[in-house]
């Protein structure tokens, strides 16, 4: 099996958003994912992208964010780094739940699990560190074997 | 993203078009209806026919609006839907929230005199 993978450090700015979220539609159709595939990989990215440069970095000029993409036979795996302190898990709503519905934000990691087949959020001191992964079409392999 | 802006019965349809997006078309939407608000413009038709991309931030730019206008008394419903909006807004329970119409004549009918 042959491994494609590219990374990207990039600033925590929102240019750094539309870069992500281009190169993930660009990898995405090299892959050979259909259009409405690309688009949800895309926007999963998206969302990923701009937890890490809002929440994360918090637009810190010093800090930067890097996302990896990885291609094997069997997945697109994609993991976004950011350099903040870490996401806090507990502190995210449903965004569901009807009491939150009419919220202004929230949904991010909502929409990426809803967009990926599989999604490991690893938050720490010192960044958080999220991996989306899609499976190619007609495979139904654990997509942790595509991580290292 | 673009916005202009028609009177029909006393309703203000707003054409949006483009993306509504972190950092770029939320804020346009956001200055835009909270102009409408200032002049007094309570009816608010979102037509977003040609919005081909939105974000979370851009739905929850949306929700903004929808509770901006109603806490001041007035309406906003959503009219033409893209297949994509409209999916995200069925995942993230907000499409029963959104009084959403595909028919602009029936959606200008729709608001009250």
């Amino acid at each position: 099996m042959t491994a494609h993978r590219v990374s990207y450090t990039l600033d925590s700015t929102l240019d750094t958003v539309n870069s992500a979220e281009e190169a993930a539609s660009q990898i995405a159709t090299e892959a050979g994912f259909g259009d409405e595939e690309v688009m949800k990989i895309a926007m999963a990215v998206r969302e990923a992208a701009v937890n890490a440069v809002l929440h994360g970095n918090a637009y810190d000029p010093g800090k930067k964010v890097t996302v990896d993409f990885e291609r094997t036979a069997k997945n697109l795996v994609i993991t976004i780094r950011d350099q903040g302190k870490g996401l806090d898990l507990d502190k995210i709503p449903d965004p569901l739940a009807a009491e939150n519905l009419l919220k202004t934000s929230g949904r991010g990691i909502f929409l990426i699990r809803s967009f990926m087949d599989e999604v490991e959020i690893h938050p720490s001191k010192t960044g958080t560190e999220i991996k989306l992964i899609k499976h190619v079409h007609g495979s139904s392999v654990d997509g942790k074997e595509a991580s290292q | 993203m673009k916005t202009s802006n028609r009177q029909v019965d006393g309703v203000t349809i707003v054409d949006c078009s483009g993306r509504i997006t972190l950092g770029e078309g939320s804020v346009t939407l956001r200055d835009s209806v909270r102009d409408l608000l200032g002049k007094g413009n309570k009816k608010i038709l979102l037509n977003l026919g040609d919005v081909n991309y939105i974000d979370s931030s851009g739905i929850g730019e949306l929700v903004s609006a929808y509770t901006t206008v109603k806490n001041q008394g007035g309406e906003l419903k959503l009219l033409n839907l893209t297949k994509k909006v409209h999916d995200l807004l069925q995942i993230t329970k907000l499409y029963t929230v959104f009084d959403v119409k595909d028919d602009e004549a029936a959606a200008v009918k729709s608001f009250g005199k």
